[in-house]
């Protein structure tokens, strides 16, 4: 998979300014930038049995923020979603969903929220109108208020003129986007998104993001998980889920950090086995990986320079057409991220 | 609340009417079941094919064959010679029943002497054995009684008869047609269909598709989720029920003699009985395959087999005839037969509507606390 080199979308201390339409309840707590906060995790725990699905996880989202949780499946992805949507009590630690508690007041919580999962939640036999009416029934939308939102919706989605259409006919990304509206038919100030985007093709992909990001701009806060890593460039900021915990929180270009003082370089060389060989019993060399027809070796040092590492190669008759410094992709830092995280806790049960 | 529970409501009938499988279920295979149990079903006996071995040859065994023959009830099948002759017809089925006539039986009628013949009947089948033995007493004790009458009278005046005579009345269903014995049972059986099975199979169908999921995700109370799932069925079942009703009684004569308010109020308390069941089921199972076949061992096997639809639980044995107390169909049933064919009333029938509203209690508090112990 080949890593977009684009700039980051959202760079900055605060990319997300402008009052949205929608003010997220006054007792939210509010940060020290006083940028009031839609979604307030702290110390939060479920356990099934022995099992933690979710240890201790804090984090804070910012209203009209894009915040992606990326993780493995099985992670600990879903069990916060549910806690957050006030489907799953949290074992211990607590959350705040637009300011209300969802321990306390998870119906309060299901009313101010808008969710949407990986099986487009719609139901199938239905016509595109007769889903978009039952969502409205479900939230309480009648007269005008639903006519509008009805329109915007069909509008969003692009499913003008196919209100009769039945569901399960249309394609991916148009269920995708319809399945998308009916979660914000009713306004919600925050949308969760669990794993939106699978079975998607990339332009319908794409033009999800357009939406989400549209939404974003009004003011909403959306959370989204997905395992499309480079779709989660589209996020402001990123959490990293590893069996239950978080072990990363930051931008994609903080995130990216781990490999300032850790380059990746990438050798072109028609001999990719062997140069990966002898890379690998290099000392500065920390890893490598088959990456196309190039070889991508991670170097301990910022100190170390590609030609150092040619020269070497070259000195052992293995011949290299070309090499730099790449840009990590958020696959690098997410395996980066859970190899070091394994390692950690390799290193503390041997402890 | 109602706007939510309003909504649940449309939707489901949107979806049902766009499952054509669901429907062509709902709606002809309660019809065909109707005719094919109506006409097929049936325990009526008569054209018994009787093989006869007339060892007698006199004008008296000649006299008794035909009055077999023309009972109504039997039909010559052939003439059997010997013993051996007879046992081949039966064992082939040419004949469901023999009657071997001794010789010397018109000699011994002749002298006043009481006279022995004999019937022989194919057991395989039990119901109908018993029925032909019965038909055979009947028509031998009639002969009898009238030759009795002739040596008595000496040909002078008026023939006394026997001195007790049965006067055999049936009530309700004089020609013993089973169709009507059998339609109050396929009411309840396709109550039951309709209402477990599909009430149990629309939310589990929620479950497999993850709509439950975004059901849950949004404020929907179980209590509006419930009423969504329950009223389109209940309504269909109602129509499906009435209709069944009706057709009977085009087709088959069924007689509706109780008041007409009674059997609905009877079909609905059954109904909702059944539908508590469908959610209790649907509570337990995970996918659409568990929850059909729970619904199919808890509701259709019972109201089959156990609630006196076809087979009499009198003649069960004591531990059946236990668990048959569980069974609403036992109760709907019955109650069904006692209002439609003897055109009773709630004087009658008030144990059996108790029994039913115990039932639908009970069934309807089981599923709600499992509901919301899932939906927490």
């Amino acid at each position: 998979m080949a890593a977009p080199n684009e700039p980051l979308a959202a760079p900055g201390p605060d990319p997300f300014p402008g009052p949205g339409r929608r003010v997220v309840a006054p007792d939210a707590s509010a940060s020290g930038n006083g940028v009031s906060i839609a979604i307030d995790v702290q110390q939060l725990t479920r356990r099934f049995g022995e099992f933690t699905a979710v240890d201790r996880v804090s984090f804070q989202v910012k209203k009209g923020e894009v915040f992606g949780f990326l993780g493995a499946n099985g992670a600990g992805k879903s069990t916060t979603i549910r806690m957050l949507c006030g489907l799953l009590a949290p074992t211990s630690g607590t959350a705040r969903v637009g300011g209300v508690d969802v321990a306390t007041d998870p119906e309060g919580v299901k009313r101010s929220i808008g969710y949407m999962s990986q099986k487009f939640s719609l139901y199938e036999a239905l016509t595109v109108d007769q889903n978009i009416a039952f969502f409205g029934g479900v939230y309480g939308l009648a007269g005008e208020r639903f006519a509008a939102r009805r329109e915007f919706v069909l509008d969003m989605a692009g499913l003008r003129g196919r209100e009769h259409t039945v569901t399960r006919t249309l394609s991916g990304g148009w269920r995708q986007r319809l399945a998308l509206g009916c979660a914000v038919l009713h306004e919600p100030p925050i949308v969760f998104l669990d794993e939106p985007t699978g079975g998607v093709d990339p332009v319908s992909r794409r033009q999800f993001w357009d939406l989400i990001g549209a939404l974003a701009a009004k003011g909403v806060t959306v959370l989204v998980t997905t395992h499309y890593l480079d779709e989660a460039e589209h996020c402001h900021r990123l959490a990293i889920i590893h069996r239950g915990q978080m072990v990363a929180l930051g931008s994609a270009h903080e995130l990216k950090g781990v490999f300032n003082e850790r380059p990746i370089l990438e050798l072109q060389t028609a001999h990719a086995v062997q140069a990966m060989a002898a890379l690998d019993a290099m000392p500065e060399v920390e890893k490598t990986s088959i990456f196309g027809t190039s070889v991508h070796a991670v170097v301990r040092s910022a100190a170390v320079s590609p030609a150092q590492i040619q020269a070497a190669l070259e000195a052992q008759g293995i011949v290299v057409t070309g090499v730099g410094v790449v840009t990590p992709s958020l696959e690098d830092v997410f395996l980066d991220v859970v190899e070091r995280t394994e390692a950690q806790a390799q290193g503390g049960q041997a402890a | 609340m109602m706007v939510t529970a309003r909504a649940m409501v449309r939707k489901e009938l949107h979806q049902i009417s766009r499952d054509r499988r669901t429907l062509l279920i709902l709606v002809f295979v309660p019809a065909l079941f109707l005719l094919l149990y109506g006409y097929a079903l049936n325990f009526d006996i008569k054209d018994i094919r009787l093989a006869v071995d007339d060892q007698d040859g006199s004008t008296a065994s000649r006299e008794l064959v035909s009055s077999f023959t023309n009972s109504g009830y039997f039909t010559f099948a052939g003439a059997a010679h010997d013993g051996r002759a007879l046992e081949w017809m039966i064992d082939t089925g040419d004949a469901r029943a023999a009657l071997v006539i001794p010789a010397g039986y018109g000699r011994d009628l002749d002298n006043r002497v009481p006279a022995r013949v004999q019937v022989i009947v194919d057991g395989d089948n039990a119901n109908t054995a018993s029925a032909v033995v019965g038909y055979a007493g009947a028509i031998v004790a009639a002969a009898g009684a009238e030759l009795v009458a002739q040596s008595v009278s000496g040909g002078a005046g008026r023939a006394p008869g026997p001195l007790v005579n049965l006067e055999t009345r049936v009530w309700y269903n004089p020609q013993l047609r089973s169709a009507l014995f059998l339609v109050p049972g396929l009411i309840a059986y396709i109550t039951m269909i309709t209402a477990v099975i599909s009430t149990s199979l629309a939310v589990v169908r929620e479950k497999e598709r993850g709509t439950m999921e975004q059901i849950r995700m949004a404020p929907v109370s179980p209590l509006a989720f419930v009423i969504g799932k329950t009223i389109p069925y209940s309504v269909i079942a109602f129509v499906s029920a009435v209709l069944i009703v009706l057709v009977s009684m085009a087709l088959f004569g069924l007689p509706q003699r109780g008041p007409w308010w009674l059997l609905f109020l009877l079909i609905g308390l059954f109904l909702v009985g059944a539908q508590g069941q469908g959610l209790l089921i649907s509570t337990l199972a995970q996918n659409q395959q568990v929850a059909f076949q729970l619904a199919l061992l808890s509701s259709f096997l019972p109201t089959f087999i156990l609630s006196g639809f076809i087979f009499p639980i009198t003649s069960m044995p004591a531990a059946v005839q236990a668990v048959t107390h569980v069974v609403p169909a036992r109760y709907f049933v019955a109650a069904l037969r006692a209002v439609v064919l003897k055109g009773t009333s709630v004087e009658v029938v008030w144990p059996q509507m108790g029994a039913l509203v115990i039932f639908a209690t009970v069934m309807l508090g089981l599923a709600s606390l499992r509901l919301q112990r899932e939906w927490k």
